[in-house]
């Protein structure tokens, strides 16, 4: 090819652009919450098997939000927060997001089956076709629930790091994906009542756009309360020790105390402000990763 | 006065910080697959 002709073509995406579409931000969450479900578990792991988990798992999730970038690149350019995205912004190929994200997504399940469960490796190819698929392309358009769906998405982490961990399904795991099932509609309801004008210009049916700002806050209190009894479970089953009760119990009493503020909140988008509603998002994400440290303390200075 | 870079150099040096990143990316690969081994025949 003549140099005239390589300058008229448009510049292939940089490996940032290839970072960015495994939205690295979440994928710390991802990482978090996995390896906490890994360390909680009452077997000792390998080291080096225990690494190749998490990676798979993060690799796994990356590979899912790449292709959740692909299917939404239209959306994405509708809003002002994603619009910069490689897809969006016209620094990607469309086909190469989704060669990369099935790329990935496969290596990531056949390396957990190989190197540390099938088991394992089937929760977590159900997890990336339940948020590539279920979720993206399924119900997100299509259901004002779709938070409550997706967030089902989100909880896989902490399930396979434990079932990688012990190599079965018990009902630790199972409390945990709960926790974080529920957990999710009150933090993404929160952020969605104070950026709702973006969701809106997408046409995505989020819940303050269908069912109003008083039916979201009603909403959220709801899962808050669900989560108090829910996040004190794995204490009263006697799965985890006094230190993970005592930080369950608190964690869950400000977080409920918040929504509340949110649920009796009148103020809002008329007058801008919206704290209430910004308190409770960023709480919401202090909350998990403090809980999940606490259950890893728990298991290992309580045992 | 430096000049910008021209399109072509831009696309070589994207090319070039793509190949170093998939290097990496299998050297990577590779290591591990070796330390999956070992772990794997002590079990």
């Amino acid at each position: 090819m003549t140099a005239s002709a390589a300058s008229s073509l448009p510049l292939p995406a940089d490996w940032r652009d290839f970072l960015s579409l495994t939205k690295p931000r979440v994928m710390s969450l991802v990482i978090f919450t996995g390896l906490c479900g890994l360390l909680a578990a009452p077997v000792r792991v390998d080291p080096i098997l225990g690494f190749t988990a998490i990676l798979c798992i993060a690799v796994g999730a990356g590979g899912s939000a790449a292709l959740n970038q692909w299917w939404e690149a239209d959306l994405d350019a509708k809003m002002k927060r994603t619009a910069g995205r490689p897809l969006p912004a016209g620094r990607m190929d469309r086909t190469v997001a989704r060669d990369f994200g099935v790329g990935l997504s496969v290596a990531s399940v056949l390396v957990m089956g190989l190197a540390v469960s099938w088991l394992a490796a089937a929760i977590l190819a159900i997890s990336i076709v339940y948020y590539a698929v279920v979720y993206t392309i399924w119900l997100k358009p299509r259901t004002p629930q779709n938070i409550v769906i997706g967030g089902g998405a989100g909880a896989f982490p902490p399930m396979i790091g434990w079932i990688a961990a012990t190599g079965q399904i018990s009902l630790m795991p199972v409390l945990l994906f709960a926790i974080i099932f529920f957990w999710t509609p009150p933090h993404f309801w929160a952020l969605a009542l104070f950026v709702e004008t973006d969701y809106a210009a997408a046409g995505i049916p989020m819940m303050p756009v269908v069912a109003g700002h008083q039916s979201t806050r009603r909403q959220i209190l709801i899962y808050a309360v669900l989560l108090l009894p829910l996040s004190l479970a794995p204490f009263w089953l006697h799965v985890a020790g006094w230190l993970y009760g005592a930080a369950a119990l608190v964690l869950s009493a400000l977080f409920l105390l918040l929504a509340l503020r949110v649920a009796v909140f009148r103020g809002g988008a008329a007058d801008g402000d919206m704290r209430p509603e910004k308190r409770l998002f960023g709480f919401s994400v202090f909350y998990l990763f403090a809980l999940f440290a606490a259950l890893v303390a728990d298991r290992f200075l309580i045992g | 006065m430096q000049l910008p870079p021209s399109p072509e150099e831009e696309r070589q040096r994207i090319i070039r910080g793509r190949n170093r990143a998939l290097a990496l990316v299998l050297a990577g690969f590779a290591v591990l697959f070796f330390f999956i081994t070992i772990a794997k025949m002590k079990h």
